[in-house]
């Protein structure tokens, strides 16, 4: 090692070396080498210690696994029917499931019926998810230096130089489809395959696309941080009371006032079509919320 | 004989289970963060593998109703499948909540790596 990487090194450290975050990759390599140091004692026992940290995480690992493999014995064929997870809770499902929900789908009859209160968290941890992200990434007036605003408006001035003509004549076809499909999967959850989380994330794929071809202001013409912040909540809100209602009815033994309807038809299934539309909106914001967040800090 | 019937027939349990080991040793070891994000990731998939291989039945269809059968011998498990959807959530907000902290860190410390951010973090006590 020589002296000249040891004071850049240093230099870089107390913050004195050139900006970094606009340094070439090429840099890289000198880095590495950086990770030997002189054998001093604090040296030396760092090196111990990872070589007992890889010695440790390799033994608990194999162990992990090792036991993992065992359990192998006693787990019934792949694919059996006395496998002891198809029990009695599985016959009720199927059998009482349509009379019961009114969904097709018994999955979704499952965890937007039987199991809506475990969806519910489902869907608070995603709000909790994307308020967190929030927390760290958002730029406001508080965190955000001189130099970040200059760089997102260079950023902003050079997504609206490279735009590609190509790109946005295939999204201006594809992104109303995804949409649509996104649409379809959310409002057909409780007669076919899909329902809120997977058409959501559809629905939040095409918005992220049609974002990366037209750049972020187009979006936020009509998506913006107060759009996001109302859609979440009225959803999360709209989910909280229609299940409060048929908790109430159910526990108190009430006859509910919403009918279940013909089974296989798009207007049946009770609340579980309202529950879907909450679930699919609460997940294609958060995934539109994540991109967004991630790319450039702010709506 | 028996022995290897019964291993083909639970070739899904141990490729979760070698999958969910291979993400655990990464996780401890790997120094870069977004490589433990990818690890814990690749851990996550597994434990879906496993529960989706536990739910099917030979034979039988996923659990949608048609023709309005409800006999409980024609369709699949559906639990494994909404245990699945909810590990996946968790999953995706446990990530993003990772990648948000890892960003961060990148933007205080200029680095991904994990030993280098201990070290700069004790020397930042230190002032």
């Amino acid at each position: 090692m020589n002296k000249q990487h040891w004071k850049a090194f240093a230099a870089w450290v107390n913050g004195t070396a050139p900006e970094r975050a606009t340094a070439p990759l090429q840099e890289l390599p000198a880095k590495r080498q950086k990770k030997h140091p002189p054998k001093t004692d604090e040296a030396r026992r760092v090196r111990v210690f990872s070589r007992i940290y890889h010695m440790t995480s390799l033994v608990v690992c194999l162990s992990v696994v090792c036991v993992l493999l065992y359990t192998l014995f006693h787990l019934p064929l792949f694919g059996a029917e006395d496998n002891p997870a198809v029990n009695e809770v599985v016959e009720r499902y199927v059998t009482q499931g349509l009379t019961e929900t009114g969904a097709v789908n018994v999955v979704t009859g499952m965890i937007l019926d039987y199991r809506a209160f475990d969806t519910f968290g489902e869907s608070s941890v995603l709000f909790l998810a994307v308020s967190c992200v929030m927390m760290l990434l958002l730029k406001d007036q508080n965190n955000t230096s001189f130099a970040d605003i200059l760089q997102l408006q260079h950023e902003r001035e050079t997504e609206r130089e490279i735009s590609d003509p190509i790109l946005q004549k295939v999204v201006s076809v594809v992104v109303p489809c995804i949409l649509l499909f996104g649409i379809y999967v959310v409002l057909n959850g409780h007669l076919s395959p899909g329902g809120g989380f997977s058409g959501g994330a559809i629905m939040g794929a095409g918005l992220i696309l049609y974002s990366a071809a037209y750049g972020m202001d187009a979006v936020s013409r009509f998506f913006t941080h107060k759009t996001f912040r109302t859609l979440t909540a009225t959803a999360l809100l709209c989910y909280a009371l229609s299940k409060a209602y048929s908790f109430f009815t159910g526990a108190n033994d009430l006859p509910s006032c919403i009918p279940l309807g013909i089974p296989g038809a798009i207007l049946s299934s009770g609340l579980i079509l309202v529950l879907n539309i909450c679930v699919g909106l609460i997940v294609a914001c958060t995934m539109y919320g994540f991109y967004v967040l991630f790319t450039k800090g702010e709506f | 004989m028996e022995f290897l019937e019964k291993m083909i027939s639970l070739r899904f349990e141990i490729a979760a289970f070698l999958l969910f080991g291979i993400g655990f040793m990464h996780l401890l070891v790997e120094k870069n963060l977004i490589k433990k994000i990818i690890a814990f990731n690749v851990m996550d998939s597994s434990v879906f593998l496993f529960l989706a291989s536990q739910g099917y039945i030979h034979g039988r269809t996923a659990p949608i109703i048609t023709d309005g059968i409800t006999d409980a011998s024609l369709y699949i498990n559906p639990v494994p499948a909404g245990l699945v959807l909810t590990g996946i959530v968790v999953s995706v907000s446990i990530s993003a909540f990772f990648l948000a902290l890892t960003q961060r860190f990148y933007h205080r410390y200029h680095t991904v790596n994990f030993d280098e951010i201990m070290i700069l973090a004790k020397e930042k006590d230190v002032d």
